[in-house]
């Protein structure tokens, strides 16, 4: 989230597309409540089914799953058309004049630069045309042909509103409806939040769905803005704390992209990633690149990373190629895996096409999972009647299973989707033996680092010169591992522009990552949580409610990074001159020294207006992105692509070109490519979601979860319901190119045929949850009918539109 | 009104069961009215954080005993923190539901190995688990373990062992599965995060 | 004034008056329908904070579960789909006891104090006096009340009495993540009922209003509607609901007529439920007034 929760009551419109906040996160949906209640603001939804959150809107539009960046495309074209844009905001804090490199084509549904054969771009000519100094060319009048703001008009004008009916399937004067919605916020005294999840990132265009979205809120001048923004309502308790300290493979902790086989040595790897400001006079803040990579390589490897040794940038495994949980699969299903750790994840239910999930897992030689409960995947090899028909006798997989405790039995913190980091205390024991994730981890590595020291192996040097010095190696406590992700002085830190004055002692905990610094004098196991735990002590367990500004910033809640900054890129909350465009929301102002408000400033403190320090800080250009350069894999500006699984013969938009149907970019394996299944066979377009009753694959063991939500369904409408003669209640099976699943015929007024260029297309709506191990009844893995495709950005499978048919069971 | 003879002897009968039994002084008991004790009034409350989704809600949670030396604390209720300022006391279902989770009947509560072809489970100690998981561990990278590619670049590599990595462990916890898991050489690496 | 007192204003089958000197303030529920998005965190909090678990069912066919209310399951959502003007509503009700002023089912009661109202509107049953005859169940004009298959004993929302005797709220109220559930004095909660009211009126809803049915003398849980003039809609809510005649005439004309007339049937009840317990006493008494209307 850019905002942060209770923030959301700060809005006058809240834009509910791509995610179901009412039912996946009812407590934070509250503030969309309280925000109807107390500002009169109205609630659209947007969404293939009528659910929960739509239960409660002032407006519902349907779309057909997998459709909705015609939609957004037409609201884009919507804004431009009716000239509905907060014109000062966009000027002033976007891309809109910037000029774009004259390569740069799009025909056909194609971008320029597409190599059919690698399904990718070469992505030169997606970039800005530069002057002498390297910096953008701009056009301030929006005039040249080749400024975004032409580009983008041009682009969109195709997204017209009979065009995306017949895409979305969305009645026109729906579409129309919802787009007087959103325009009234262009005004500068108005906005709307978004509020989007995996209804949006599980598409083969899910990055670029986000993109629509990121494009309108420059355009309406809502980013920056309190009640405004755009928020991702993330899944697990602490996923965003865990893609933090990135537990995936492309980057290190704090979103530092790792190194590859390209980048051959340390000052190459950095020179890389430490961009060069593309207008003048920016912050570009990344260009801290090398003082956030030295000190976390202090944190891992203390001396043993230093000037000699290029502070220990052998250490760092390369990446030699995609490692994704698909890619992961798709070499563990070839036999190029031979272990495999699944720490509180069960991939037999939450990664796609169980089939190939399980059969990867039997060619593995040793499975290890550690969690508190009783997965699926770690009985994948244990026949479960029809749920689970495998042999155990053929799988030669040794599996072993570690029981770990639960949040009620562990001290720590978790960071929420509002970038909350809060600190949690343990109320007991965990059952029997269960011990915490960090010993496990501890033991695993000290008996490691023992037998290397024993017996030598490979390369073990990492293993032997990794920092350790917790008091009890066994038991790393949580208390010593933030202080460590923090990072402190290793020597007095010094001010550049006095060195007599000193800004932290050796040996203190730093307060900020502006005292990190690249000659290895700092330690930091991850600079967006500097500060988390200062010289003042932890600042995660904060605990004062208060909430001076009513805006419900509460800033000595717990500690929110960057910096405890509540609302990311802040600057655009105020115009040029430094007023707020809304005074009665004011979260930041120039006060005439320096930046003041209601939060930490998200720029220099003491940038004077007049020096055009442009807000978005992290980008090179110092504006937001309307067209992103060459930073996406699959286009600088969002173009509609059908699923991989489409109910349609071609792309309404591109019908003549075969190539520009799916995803022009997006991976796929060869064995997936075939495991699509065609709409001849499968005609119904399954959606796959959460119910409000329950957690992914964890409260099926939860009784109270259990007895509110007991049973697998499909939900399905009352007309093809009818075509197929299954009453509600029915046992009903559904099929996909990749097997079948059997539920419960959910027959409701709440999901309806749409009329898709012509073409009836139904929906069937399929919740998770379910699953051979639990205290709910026993069901079938909704993921054994999903297509093992992503998005080609973050290679997310397209869970939200694939095809199946439906008949009586 | 409506009132067949059958139903009204039926209505005059059953009252009077309750009411004579009165009139006669044989109440079953004095019908004086109790309610059920507060059932949290000494027991420990300790601060946690829902681990469900991004939310993250404040919770309160409550136990048996004082953390005396001699009880172990049992976990008896579960509701909503109301400092925490995003859900000011509230809980989901799932969240409302969480006692069931601490409690599950499918709670792991020793260390298990499933041999290969085997069709059942074996209770083993911690130290054997360890030491078997971290044997395949081991032989698996010196096997495997790639130190340059084959253009000649130093890349330090373990690929074919793989770690998906908890959403719902603590930031600590996350921290440190990372940096051992980088300094074992692994790239086989993900999170929930993704799906 | 204390919102917890639970000083008692009258007691099943019991003719001692109360004490009413001490005057303490009525409480109420209100279920704002139109906050409410049906997520059932109210029917888990009950459920856990009471101590009960309903049988884990099956899916029939909707998304309600419990699919009734029952002895281990107080309270439970209604979900209704409203196809009107073109114009689908899904509407939503959590359903139980509404702790009637009036209460049908105390009225109706023949166990002294298994029932008892409390001065501040709780409506509670004492399980350790209900001899599971049944007639609250028919004494109630909303449906609620249900006797336990294994103890045959009378169950329903308490409104967590134990909570409210220490000034908490209920635990449904607490929970509900949409403030869908408010919690105060019933003068509050009509104040707030009146503000959600009129903004729904804002928002097109002509007809919304309070549901404090009169028939009953109001409740204390009281329901916010966008269509208040069609309660039924919410999945049959009684449009005028009153105490059954039955009851009625029971506490009227006919409970002195038969105090006199029917001795014997009453002694043949108490040692039943002297030797047997108390099924056999409704069972029993059934048999005797069968056989009276045969004669």
């Amino acid at each position: 989230m850019t905002n942060h929760w209770v923030d959301i009551k700060n809005a006058d419109l809240v834009l509910v597309m791509g995610g179901n906040p009412a039912e996946a996160h009812p407590v934070g949906f509250k503030w969309v409540i309280e925000a109807k209640k107390n500002r009169k603001a109205k609630l659209v939804v947007v969404d293939p089914r009528f659910n929960r959150t739509a239960s409660v809107a002032d407006f519902y539009a349907p779309l057909r799953s997998g459709s909705d960046i015609a939609f957004l495309g037409g609201v884009i074209n919507y804004l431009l058309s009716n000239d509905k844009i907060h014109h000062d905001y966009v000027k002033a804090y976007t891309n809109a004049g910037f000029l774009i490199d004259d390569g740069f084509k799009f025909e056909d549904g194609i971008f320029s630069g597409y190599n059919e054969e690698k399904r990718s771009y070469d992505r030169s000519t997606w970039k800005y045309q530069l002057d002498k100094d390297g910096f953008a060319k701009v056009d301030d009048t929006w005039q040249d042909p080749r400024c975004v703001y032409q580009l983008m008009k041009a682009h969109y004008a195709r997204y017209t509103p009979d065009m995306v009916a017949k895409v979305c399937g969305t009645p026109k004067d729906a579409f129309l409806k919802v787009c007087e919605y959103i325009a009234e916020t262009a005004a500068p005294n108005k906005t709307m939040t978004n509020l989007y999840a995996l209804g949006w990132t599980e598409h083969s265009v899910g990055s670029q769905n986000i993109r629509c979205m990121a494009i309108i809120q420059l355009l309406l001048g809502n980013m920056g803005m309190a009640g405004g923004g755009i928020n991702a309502l993330r899944g697990h308790a602490n996923v965003q704390g865990i893609t933090d300290f990135c537990l995936y493979a492309q980057n290190l902790p704090g979103y530092l992209s790792a190194p590859t086989d390209a980048d051959v040595n340390r000052q190459a790897y950095l020179d890389k990633r430490t961009p060069k400001p593309l207008r003048p006079g920016q912050m570009n803040f990344p260009q801290n690149f090398p003082k956030w990579h030295t000190s976390l390589m202090k944190a891992w490897y203390g001396d043993a990373a230093n000037k000699d040794n290029d502070f220990a940038y052998e250490y760092l495994p390369k990446l030699g190629g995609a490692s994704d949980v698909l890619a992961t699969f798709e070499a563990m299903y070839h036999g190029k895996m031979n272990g495999f750790f699944c720490q509180g994840f069960n991939p037999l239910g939450s990664v796609a096409n169980k089939r190939k999930v399980s059969d990867g897992l039997s060619r593995l030689k040793y499975l290890v999972v550690i969690d508190p409960l009783a997965t699926d995947t770690s009985e994948f090899w244990k026949p479960h009647g029809e749920f689970n028909e495998v042999d155990p006798a053929k799988i030669q997989t040794e599996v072993f299973r570690l029981p770990s405790t639960l949040f009620a039995e562990q001290t720590g913190s978790f960071t929420n989707s509002g970038r909350v980091i809060q600190w949690h205390w343990k109320a007991a024991d965990g059952p029997g033996e269960a011990k915490d994730d960090t010993e496990i981890m501890a033991a695993l590595f000290l008996k490691l680092k023992e037998m290397y020291a024993k017996d030598g192996g490979a390369f073990p040097e990492p293993l032997q010169k990794l920092t350790w010095a917790y008091r009890q190696p066994a038991k790393p406590a949580p208390e010593e591992l933030l202080m460590e992700i923090n990072g402190k002085a290793l020597a007095d830190v010094t001010d550049p522009k006095d060195p007599t004055k000193v800004l932290a002692k050796a040996g203190d905990q730093l307060g900020t990552f502006a005292h990190l610094r690249d000659d290895g004098t700092t330690s930091c196991g991850n600079w967006i949580y500097c500060g988390s735990w200062s010289q003042a002590g932890n600042n995660t367990a904060k605990r004062d409610p208060a909430d001076p500004s009513g805006l419900g910033q509460t800033p000595n809640w717990g500690y929110a990074w960057p910096v405890n900054r509540r609302i990311l890129y802040n600057r655009a909350s105020c115009d040029l001159s430094g007023k707020p465009w809304d005074p009665k929301r004011t979260v930041l102002k120039w006060t005439g020294e320096k930046w003041g408000g209601n939060d930490v400033p998200d720029m220099r403190p003491d940038a004077k207006p007049e020096e055009n320090v442009m807000p978005f800080i992290m980008n090179p250009e110092g504006v937001g992105r309307l067209f992103s350069r060459e930073l996406m894999a699959d286009g600088p500006m969002p173009e509609h692509y059908e699923p991989f699984e489409t109910p349609l013969d071609a792309n309404p938009m591109h019908p003549k070109n075969p190539k520009a149907t799916s995803n022009p970019a997006a991976r796929v394996y060869k064995g997936d490519m075939e495991a699509f299944g065609k709409a001849k066979d499968f005609p119904y377009v399954a959606t796959t979601y959460r119910l409000t009753e329950h957690f992914h694959y964890w409260t099926k063991h939860s009784k109270l979860n259990a007895i509110v939500q007991p049973e697998q369904f499909v939900e399905i409408g009352e007309e093809l319901a009818k075509e197929k003669g299954i009453a509600a209640g029915d046992r009903v099976k559904v099929r996909s190119n990749r097997g079948f699943i059997k539920a419960v015929a959910v027959v409701t007024k709440r999901i309806k045929a749409f009329d898709v260029d012509g073409k009836k297309v139904h929906t069937v709506g399929i919740p998770i949850h379910y699953g051979f191990k639990g205290v709910t009844k026993p069901g079938f893995i909704t993921n054994t009918l999903t297509p093992a495709v992503g998005d080609a950005n973050t290679q997310t499978p397209e869970y939200k539109a694939f095809l199946v048919n439906i008949e009586k069971a | 009104m409506n009132v067949t003879r059958r139903q009204f002897f039926r209505v005059c009968a059953a009252g009077l069961g309750g009411s004579s039994i009165a009139m006669m002084g044989f109440s079953p008991t004095a019908a004086l009215a109790e309610v059920r004790t507060f059932k949290l009034a000494r027991a420990t409350e300790t601060r946690n954080t829902c681990p469900y989704c991004s939310v993250s809600c404040g919770l309160l949670i409550y136990s048996t005993g004082d953390k005396s030396k001699n009880s172990q604390a049992e976990i008896i209720h579960i509701e909503g923190d109301p400092d925490n300022p995003v859900n000011r006391g509230s809980l989901c279902p799932k969240g409302a539901g969480l006692r069931d989770m601490v409690q599950s009947p499918n709670r792991l509560k020793w260390p298990e190995v499933r041999e290969a072809g085997s069709t059942e489970w074996k209770k083993i100690s911690w130290n054997e688990a360890i030491d078997r998981i971290t044997k395949h561990m081991k032989a698996d990278r010196d096997a495997n373990f790639m130190t340059q590619n084959k253009d000649g670049v130093t890349v330090n590599r373990w690929p074919t062992t793989g770690f998906l990595a908890s959403s719902a462990a603590c930031n600590e916890a996350g921290y440190l599965s990372v940096k051992v898991l980088r300094s074992l050489g692994m790239t086989t690496l993900d999170t929930q995060a993704r799906i | 004034m204390a919102l917890q007192s639970l000083d008692i204003k009258q007691r099943s089958a019991t003719t001692t008056p109360t004490p009413q000197a001490r005057q303490t303030v009525e409480i109420a529920k209100l279920i704002d329908v139109s906050s409410c998005i049906g997520c059932k965190a109210c029917t888990v909090a009950c459920m856990e904070w009471n101590d009960i678990r309903e049988e884990v069912g099956t899916c029939s066919g909707v998304y309600d579960n419990p699919v009734n209310l029952s002895e281990n399951a107080w309270t439970t959502m209604r979900f209704s789909e409203v196809e009107q003007n073109g114009k689908l509503e899904w509407l939503i009700r959590k359903d139980g006891c509404m702790h009637c002023s009036d209460p049908g089912c105390l009225k109706s009661c023949p166990a002294p104090g298994a029932i008892v109202q409390y001065a501040n509107g709780i409506v509670d049953f004492h399980q350790e006096n209900c001899i599971g005859c049944g007639y609250c169940v028919t004494g109630c004009p909303f449906n609620v009340p249900r006797i336990s298959k294994t103890d045959s004993k009378a169950y329903k929302c308490t409104f967590c009495s134990d909570r409210i005797a220490v000034n908490q709220a209920p635990a449904c109220a607490k929970a509900c993540p949409t403030g869908a559930i408010q919690f105060g004095s019933k003068a509050d909660m009509k104040d707030y009922a009146a503000k959600r009211i009129a903004d729904l009126n804002e928002r097109g809803f002509d007809k919304a209003g309070l549901y404090d049915p009169e028939g009953v003398g109001g409740t204390h849980v009281m329901y916010v509607l966008h269509h208040a003039d069609k309660p039924s809609l919410y999945a049959g809510l009684p449009e005028n609901p009153g105490i059954s005649p039955l009851v009625s005439l029971w506490k009227g004309a006919a409970k002195p007529l038969a105090t006199a007339a029917l001795g014997l049937v009453a002694l043949g009840s108490l040692f039943h439920y002297v030797m047997k317990g108390p099924n056999e006493v409704s069972k029993e008494t059934e048999k005797e007034v069968e056989e009276e209307d045969k004669a």
